[in-house]
């Protein structure tokens, strides 16, 4: 019940995000989004994942804050609203069609099939000596995938700090 | 509301900062210290760790923040991290494949030592988060002072 209210709170404060004209007013109904889907991990007893959303949250609100608060982009509002709805309805028409295709295929929710998992949760603890299971996973079992998505970030942060670097960049005065 | 001689905020957020930035670092080194033992890891304490530092430039200006860690620094710890995480990855190669827990003796279960190199993968995971994220957030700053647009109140 707690997870279908903050599923909705979190719809609406999408809404809102998308909808509300102030681009600083945008940016905080983000961080609602955010703060809800931290509080839907807890729900569904992921704690290593709500204490992980909620601190990027935080920093995405601080970044993005610390981006909008001089600038405040103007909206284009065009005339073309009958085309574009049309066209948005038809294509979240086409995206529920083959939704309901695909999903019929999956398991039911809360009862998945485990066949590499279940080794996971009962030798785990054995095997790495880790009593936090999400840890042994990441770091242990599945590391290859933990050394690729710290590539990423460590390639997303050089990308950064290259194009926003102070030394050798032409002042354009 | 501002006062443009002083860098930073107002001295109420100062005092609050100054008291509490310590615990706020510290409760970052501890998320990542106790990763295989309790929710967290390296990942959310990297980025605790990057949010006390991003706090003291908020309260005091940039100067402050970058003295006791310079964009420079960030870097060279950033790059320290994935080279760790990458050492330990291919040291997992004395066992035969990459991330072999080479520790062979685990440890007792819920002891901080424990649990092989998921520890070390987590140190450095955290320093390559935590580094990486205030390099960036300080490249933000510094740039938006150089371009011309006027500083606000950092």
């Amino acid at each position: 019940m707690e997870l279908q209210l903050l599923l909705l709170f979190m719809i609406f404060a999408a809404v809102v995000a998308v909808e509300v004209e102030d681009l600083l007013s945008s940016v905080i109904a983000v961080g609602a989004v955010g703060l809800g889907l931290s509080l839907a991990f807890l729900i569904l007893k992921a704690p290593d994942l709500a204490i992980t959303q909620l601190v990027v949250e935080i920093l995405c609100l601080i970044i993005l804050i610390r981006a909008t608060i001089k600038k405040d982009i103007p909206l284009i509002r065009d005339g073309r609203w009958f085309f574009n709805t049309i066209s948005t309805l038809s294509f979240i028409a086409l995206f529920l069609l083959f939704a309901y295709f695909a999903l019929k295929e999956l398991p039911q929710f809360g009862q998945p099939i485990m066949r590499v998992a279940k080794e996971y949760i009962e030798k785990g603890l054995e095997k790495t000596g880790a009593t936090n299971i999400v840890a042994a996973i990441i770091l242990d079992f599945r590391g290859y995938d933990t050394l690729g998505e710290a590539t990423i970030l460590f390639t997303a942060v050089m990308g950064v700090l290259a194009v926003i670097r102070k030394v050798g960049r032409i002042n354009e005065k | 509301m501002r006062n443009n001689k002083e860098v930073g905020m107002t001295l109420i957020v100062k005092t609050v900062t100054r008291l509490s930035v310590g615990l706020v670092l510290l409760y970052g080194i501890y998320i990542v210290l106790h990763g295989h033992i309790s929710p967290g890891g390296g990942f959310a304490g990297g980025v605790i760790i990057a949010l006390s530092f991003i706090h003291l430039m908020l309260a005091f200006g940039r100067e402050t923040a970058l003295k006791k860690l310079s964009q420079t620094a960030a870097s060279v710890l950033e790059s320290l991290g994935a080279l760790m995480f990458l050492a330990i990855a291919l040291l997992g190669f004395l066992g035969g494949y990459l991330f072999f827990n080479f520790f062979l003796h685990k440890g007792k279960p819920f002891d901080l030592f424990s649990a092989g190199i998921i520890p070390l993968c987590n140190i450095a995971i955290s320093l390559e988060v935590g580094a990486g994220l205030f390099a960036i957030f300080a490249a933000v700053v510094l740039f938006s002072r150089d371009s011309g647009i006027p500083p606000d109140d950092k």
